[in-house]
C-alpha cells in the first residue's frame, strides 16, 4: 500500500495536477476569506468553507478522473493485478493519496483562523468544525470520483459522469423540494431512484435479472407500505433527502456542532464507495 | 514449478481457452506457440492471477493463484503483451515503485535495480523518461520489471514482438541468459523464435494444448517416412532399374529427365534417413553410376505446426453444452471467490 501511496504521490507532483488542485483550493480561500472576513471585518471564519464547497464540483472530477481509468488505458492495471498486493491495498493507496492532496491545501487554511485572531474574536470550534466538516465532505467525494473512475477507460467519460454526479449530490436538496406533496408523488419518485439503482447495478453486473428483480422488490415493498399506510408518504422526499446529501449534512458543522452521526455518515459513505471500487477491479478480473 | 489443470476460459460466448493442462518444470525455457487469437496471452494472463478462469486450477509451486494469490504471485514476474509502463516516470523511480510494491526489502532495493539493469543494459538510460524510450528500450525496461523481486519463474508475453532484428537478436540472447536461473515462459508466434530459444514447445491452438516436447522430439515424432530427393548421372529408366535392389521404395516420381541426367522423388517405409540414403548410394555405387546429390527430407517444425494448429481447427467446434455447463460451474467459483 505503501507503495502505491508514494508512486500516486510522485504522479500528483510529477505532473501539474497536485498543484492545480492546492492553488485552486487556496484561490477561492483566499477570495473568500478577503470577502466574508477581511473587507466585512468578521471573525467568522466559518462562512468561507461553506461558501466555497461548490468548488468541488469542479475539481473532485480533475482530481479523480485519471485515478484509474488512466491505469485501463495504459494497460498499467495488468501490472497491478499481477503484483503480489490486494486490489483492497491498491485502492487504498490511490485514496489516499488523493486525500494528501486534499489535506495540504486544508492544512494551510487552518492557519487562516489563527491570522484572523491576531485582529479580533474568533470562535475556533465552528471555524475547525467547518473545515473538518469541508476534509470530510471532499473525501467522501473523492471516494466518488473515484469509483467512476474506475468504470471506464477513458479519463474525459470519467470526468464529465463525475462532474454530473457531483452537480447532483450539490442540488438534490433543492431537486427534493420541488416535489409535490401528495403521497402519490413520493411513490413515484420511489420507482425513479429504485429504477436508477437497478439500472446501476445491471451496470456493474449485466444481470437482467438480478436488477429487475430488486426494481420489483423495492417496489413491493414500497406498495404495500403506501397501501397500509399513507401519512410517512407525505412530503417524504423534502424530510428524507436533507439527512442523505453529504452536503446538507455538511451544513451542521459550520454551527459549530461537531454533529457526530454527520461525521459517520460521511465516512460510511466514503467507504462504501471505496468497498465498490475494490470490487469494480476484482470485477474485471472476472469478464 | 507451475501445473495448470483444466483450464477453461469462455467469454461471452466465445471459448478463448479449453480444457487446458499441463506442467512446467523448474529451470528451463518454455514456448507458447500459436497462431493469433489461440489463446497464449489468454492463459498467460490467468497463469498471473490478471484474469480469473471459468474453470480449473493454476498452481505456482504449489500455491493456487486464485486462492493464495500473494504467495503464488511472488513466485512470478510477468510481462504482458504490452509493457505496462508509467509513461511519465523515468526506469529508475519505475523500478523503484515495482521493487518496493513487490515488497523486496529496502536495503536491498538500489541492489537489485543496479542488477536488472545490468542485465537489460539500460544503465544509461535511467534517468530519461520512459515516454521518450523507444520501443526495444521500453520492452527491456518491462522484462527488467519482470526481473525484480528475482522470481522463480518468468514469463513473458511477445516479447520480441514489434522489435527490429537487431533487438530481436539481443532479446533472445538475453531469455537465454535468464534461462540459466530462471524457469522462463515466452509465447509467440513465430516458430523460428521458439525452435531458437526454447527447450520446451508448447503448441496452443484454438485454446487447445495440441503438443507438447522439445523441438528435436516434435520433429522425430511428426517426421513420418523419410522422402530423398535424388540426381543422378543416368537417364531416369536406367536409375528406376538400379533402385530396384533397393528395398523400401514404395514410390518413385521422376522429376526431370533429360541430357543423360535424372532428378527423381523417392518415398520409403524408412523412419531414420541415414539408412535409406545409405542404401541407395550403394545401390548406384554397385552399378557404376554417378551419384550428383541426394537430399533427404523430413517434416520442419514448420510444417507439423501447420498440421496440428489445422487439425485443431477442425476438430475444435466445442458444443454449446460444454460452454453451458461450464459457465455454471463458473458462476460457482465466483461467488466462492466473492464469499472469501
Amino acid at each position: 500500500m505503501k507503495a502505491i501511496f508514494k508512486h500516486e504521490m510522485n504522479m500528483y507532483f510529477t505532473s501539474i495536477s497536485g498543484y492545480v488542485f492546492g492553488t485552486f483550493v487556496l484561490l477561492f480561500a483566499g477570495i473568500y476569506t478577503v470577502a466574508a472576513n477581511v473587507s466585512s471585518q468578521l471573525g467568522n471564519f466559518e462562512y468561507v468553507p461553506s461558501s466555497m464547497v461548490f468548488i468541488f464540483i469542479a475539481i473532485i472530477p480533475v482530481l479523480t478522473m485519471r485515478m484509474i481509468a488512466e491505469e485501463r488505458r495504459q494497460k498499467t492495471d495488468q501490472l497491478l493485478y499481477s503484483l503480489p498486493i490486494s486490489m483492497t491495498k491498491v485502492v487504498l493507496g490511490k485514496f489516499f493519496a488523493a486525500l494528501v492532496i486534499l489535506a495540504i491545501p486544508v492544512g494551510i487554511m487552518c492557519i487562516y483562523p489563527l491570522v484572523l485572531r491576531a485582529f479580533g474574536p474568533v470562535t475556533f470550534s465552528m471555524a475547525y468544525g467547518s473545515l473538518l466538516g469541508f476534509f470530510l465532505l471532499g473525501a467522501s467525494l473523492i471516494s466518488m470520483g473515484m469509483f467512476i473512475s474506475s468504470l471506464t477507460e477513458s479519463q474525459a467519460v470519467a470526468a464529465g459522469a463525475c462532474f454530473v454526479l457531483m452537480l447532483f449530490n450539490y442540488f438534490i436538496t433543492a431537486l427534493a423540494k420541488l416535489l409535490p406533496v401528495q403521497p402519490k408523488w413520493s411513490l413515484i419518485a420511489i420507482a425513479a431512484v429504485a429504477a436508477l439503482v437497478s439500472l446501476f447495478i445491471w451496470v456493474m453486473t449485466k444481470s437482467w435479472p438480478t436488477s429487475v428483480g430488486v426494481f420489483a422488490v423495492a417496489m413491493a415493498v414500497a406498495g404495500i407500505l403506501y397501501k397500509h399506510n399513507r401519512t410517512p408518504f407525505i412530503n417524504l422526499f423534502p424530510r428524507v433527502v436533507p439527512n442523505i446529501s453529504l452536503f446538507s449534512r455538511f451544513s451542521t458543522y459550520i454551527n459549530g456542532v461537531l454533529d457526530l452521526s454527520g461525521v459517520v455518515y460521511t465516512v460510511s459513505v466514503t467507504a462504501f464507495f471505496i468497498f465498490l471500487t475494490v470490487q469494480s477491479l476484482e470485477k474485471r478480473r472476472w469478464s | 514449478m507451475i501445473e495448470v489443470s483444466h483450464l477453461t476460459k469462455v467469454y461471452g460466448d466465445h471459448t478463448a481457452v479449453y480444457d487446458l493442462s499441463f506442467k512446467i518444470e523448474k529451470g528451463q525455457i518454455y514456448g507458447f506457440l500459436g497462431p493469433n487469437g489461440a489463446g497464449k496471452s489468454t492463459t498467460m494472463n490467468i497463469m498471473t492471477g490478471c484474469l480469473s478462469a471459468t474453470q480449473g486450477s493454476v498452481k505456482i509451486g504449489g500455491h493456487d493463484i486464485f486462492r493464495d494469490a500473494m504467495k503464488a504471485k511472488q513466485l512470478i514476474g510477468y510481462l504482458p503483451e504490452l509493457p505496462p509502463l508509467y509513461l511519465d516516470s523515468t526506469p529508475q523511480e519505475y523500478l523503484q515503485f515495482v521493487a518496493e510494491a513487490k515488497g523486496v526489502a529496502k536495503k536491498d532495493i538500489p541492489e537489485q535495480i543496479e542488477y536488472v539493469m545490468e542485465k537489460t543494459k539500460i544503465k544509461h538510460m535511467r534517468n530519461r523518461l520512459i515516454k521518450h524510450l523507444s520501443k526495444g528500450y521500453r520492452q527491456r525496461v518491462g522484462i527488467a520489471q519482470a526481473l525484480i523481486g528475482h522470481p522463480e519463474v518468468i514469463i513473458l508475453d511477445e516479447p520480441t514482438v514489434g522489435l527490429d532484428p537487431m533487438q530481436i537478436i539481443e532479446i533472445r540472447e538475453l531469455i537465454r541468459e535468464l534461462g540459466k536461473d530462471h524457469t522462463v515462459i515466452l509465447s509467440s508466434h513465430i516458430l523460428s523464435e521458439v525452435q531458437a530459444v526454447c527447450e520446451v514447445v508448447l503448441i496452443i491452438s484454438k485454446g487447445k494444448l495440441v503438443a507438447c516436447d522439445t523441438p528435436e522430439n516434435l520433429e522425430k515424432q511428426f517426421a513420418g517416412f523419410v522422402t530423398v530427393m535424388l540426381e543422378a548421372e543416368t537417364s531416369a529408366a536406367k536409375a528406376q532399374e538400379i533402385l530396384q535392389g533397393v528395398k523400401g521404395i514404395t514410390e518413385t516420381t521422376v522429376l526431370q529427365d533429360e541430357d543423360g541426367r535424372c532428378r527423381l522423388k523417392l518415398g520409403s517405409r524408412y523412419i531414420v534417413p541415414d539408412m535409406f540414403t545409405s542404401a541407395i548410394f550403394k545401390a548406384f555405387s554397385k552399378a557404376g553410376c554417378t551419384l550428383l546429390s541426394m537430399t533427404p527430407e523430413r517434416a520442419s517444425l514448420e510444417t507439423i505446426f501447420i498440421e496440428l494448429t489445422q487439425d485443431a481447427q477442425e476438430n475444435r467446434d466445442v458444443s454449446e453444452e460444454e460452454i453451458q455447463k461450464a459457465r455454471q460451474q463458473s458462476t460457482g467459483a465466483e461467488s466462492e471467490a466473492v464469499a472469501e
